[in-house]
């Protein structure tokens, strides 16, 4: 499995991850983040994609 | 030996260049040239957390250690030969196999007589934030001149701080970019917050002597101060590249998959590249957003790579945000280009809405005040810029829109 980290300290909701990776990512209608912490492999290239639009920086992928 | 890619800039689009490069497979040689001494950083903390002293420079670094490829810093380029393909960094002559242009922006100067006072400043660098930091230590009085999106995050950030901040800007409105609707409330957020609002008049000068003492205004009146902000928004760094045959406008004018026109083997991204948008119906545009120079390095470097008749358009819809006292404010599109901006979502209670901004009866911008969640709605639908009211018709069918859709944009 891919380990998908969101730092929530830097979080703020921008919602970039979200509109990548819906698989992944998800606004709650608190526009607070939620996230799949373990995702298989085939969507390992959405992880990475999340990230780098992440404006804060907040996510990190682990194989 | 083969000539190495060259990257001209070392800031968020060079880097994310250079990772695009090596993440494609490129082997060979990579050499990113960057006037800054520092490792890539990012910025859009500058103006908000480094200002006030909630992270340090350490925060802002961008992780480019693992980037393989040979770092010229502190090193400007100051010409381009497409002739012989070489890139002039003063005295030296850098040949490149294929060149990306990643030199970005900088503040726009104040355009009277040249300003040599103590409490002026302009920020675009990490010095320039840590030195601005610094001066408000001293619990200056603040004279914002500008009121656009640096302008405002300063302003909301000094006052988060409790300076005395007095914003002024030509226009009637703070954030023209985004049109009046939003102005008005950028505008009543600052005043809210006891920010003094100058609006609709122009600075004439700045006063003092050796020190700034005051901005006088050009109805007559002075506000007093003892530091200013000097942000009246940003050119593109292309001016070395003035003598080069490039067309500039003044960015550097590239077609739809970002390869300079007109020069083989010529790429640029981020603030300082100008290319055809569909969404603005084939014009050229030129973004000075963190998210454009993100996507935009990457995709040009991936387009640099690539035989031209592989290549893929940059056709993202723009993306970028500002961050004032408790309010975030988003943009997904065009808003440059609205004619009209109407509320269309909005709680009950006001603090969270969605304006859509309308050109030619069609969507082609929606701006978010705390709405992060619903602005993907109008994301996914922006790139067909959908006729108005069936956008319309399709919010007040959605029940997940902020407020009673009975009365959105009634």
């Amino acid at each position: 499995m891919t380990k998908v980290h969101v730092d929530m300290n830097l979080c703020q909701s921008h919602g970039e991850c979200a509109y990548v990776a819906p698989e992944i990512f998800e606004l709650g209608d608190d526009d607070v983040l939620r996230w799949k912490e373990e995702v298989d492999p085939s969507l390992r290239d959405k992880a990475v994609e999340a990230a780098d639009v992440c404006p804060m920086l907040a996510i990190t992928v682990e194989d | 030996m083969a000539r190495p890619i060259v990257i001209v800039g070392a800031s968020l689009a060079g880097l994310r260049a250079a990772q695009a490069l090596r993440g494609a497979g490129h082997e060979d040689e990579v050499v990113v040239v960057g006037a800054e001494e520092r490792l890539p950083y990012t910025r859009p903390p500058l103006s908000k957390e480094l200002l006030a002293g909630a992270q340090e420079p350490e925060h802002c670094a961008l992780p480019s250690e693992k980037v393989d490829v040979e770092w010229r810093l502190g090193t400007r380029a100051t010409g381009l030969d497409l002739e012989r393909r070489e890139v002039l960094l003063g005295d030296e002559r850098l040949g490149y196999g294929k060149l990306l242009i990643a030199t970005g922006a900088r503040p726009r100067h104040w355009p009277g007589e040249p300003l040599d006072l103590d409490g002026v400043f302009m920020l675009r660098d990490l010095d320039d934030a840590l030195a601005l930091r610094a001066a408000f230590a001293e619990r200056p009085r603040l004279a914002v001149v500008g009121a656009g999106f640096i302008g405002c995050e300063v302003a909301a950030t000094a006052r988060k701080l409790g300076l005395d901040v007095t914003l002024i800007d030509v226009a009637h409105q703070p954030m023209t970019a985004l049109g009046p609707a939003v102005g008005e409330r950028c505008a009543a957020m600052h005043r809210a917050h006891g920010v003094e609002l100058r609006l609709g008049v122009g600075v004439d000068g700045f006063e003092g002597a050796g020190r700034l003492e005051a901005v006088r205004l050009a109805d007559g009146t002075r506000v007093e101060a003892d530091v200013a902000v000097v942000a009246l928004g940003a050119i593109p760094n292309t001016e070395w590249l003035a003598d080069s045959g490039l067309e500039l406008q003044p960015g550097v004018v590239c077609d739809a998959t970002l390869a300079a026109r007109d020069a083989p083997d010529v790429f640029c991204a981020g603030d300082a590249a100008a290319w055809p948008h569909p969404m603005a119906d084939g014009a050229l545009i030129r973004i000075e957003h963190w998210t454009n120079a993100a996507e935009q390095g990457a995709a040009a470097a991936r387009n640099l790579l690539a035989a031209p008749e592989e290549r893929t358009p940059y056709a993202a819809v723009p993306y970028f945000w500002s961050d004032q006292y408790d309010v975030k404010i988003q943009s997904v599109g065009l808003p440059a280009r609205a004619e009209r901006v109407t509320v269309l979502e909005a709680s009950p209670e006001g603090d969270r809405l969605v304006l859509g901004c309308e050109r030619a009866g069609r969507l082609v911008a929606a701006i978010g005040f705390n709405a992060a969640r619903r602005l993907a709605f109008y994301r996914g639908r922006l790139a067909a810029m959908p006729p108005f009211d069936e956008l319309v018709a399709a919010v007040r069918a959605d029940e997940k829109a902020l407020g009673d859709p009975a009365v959105i944009a009634a």
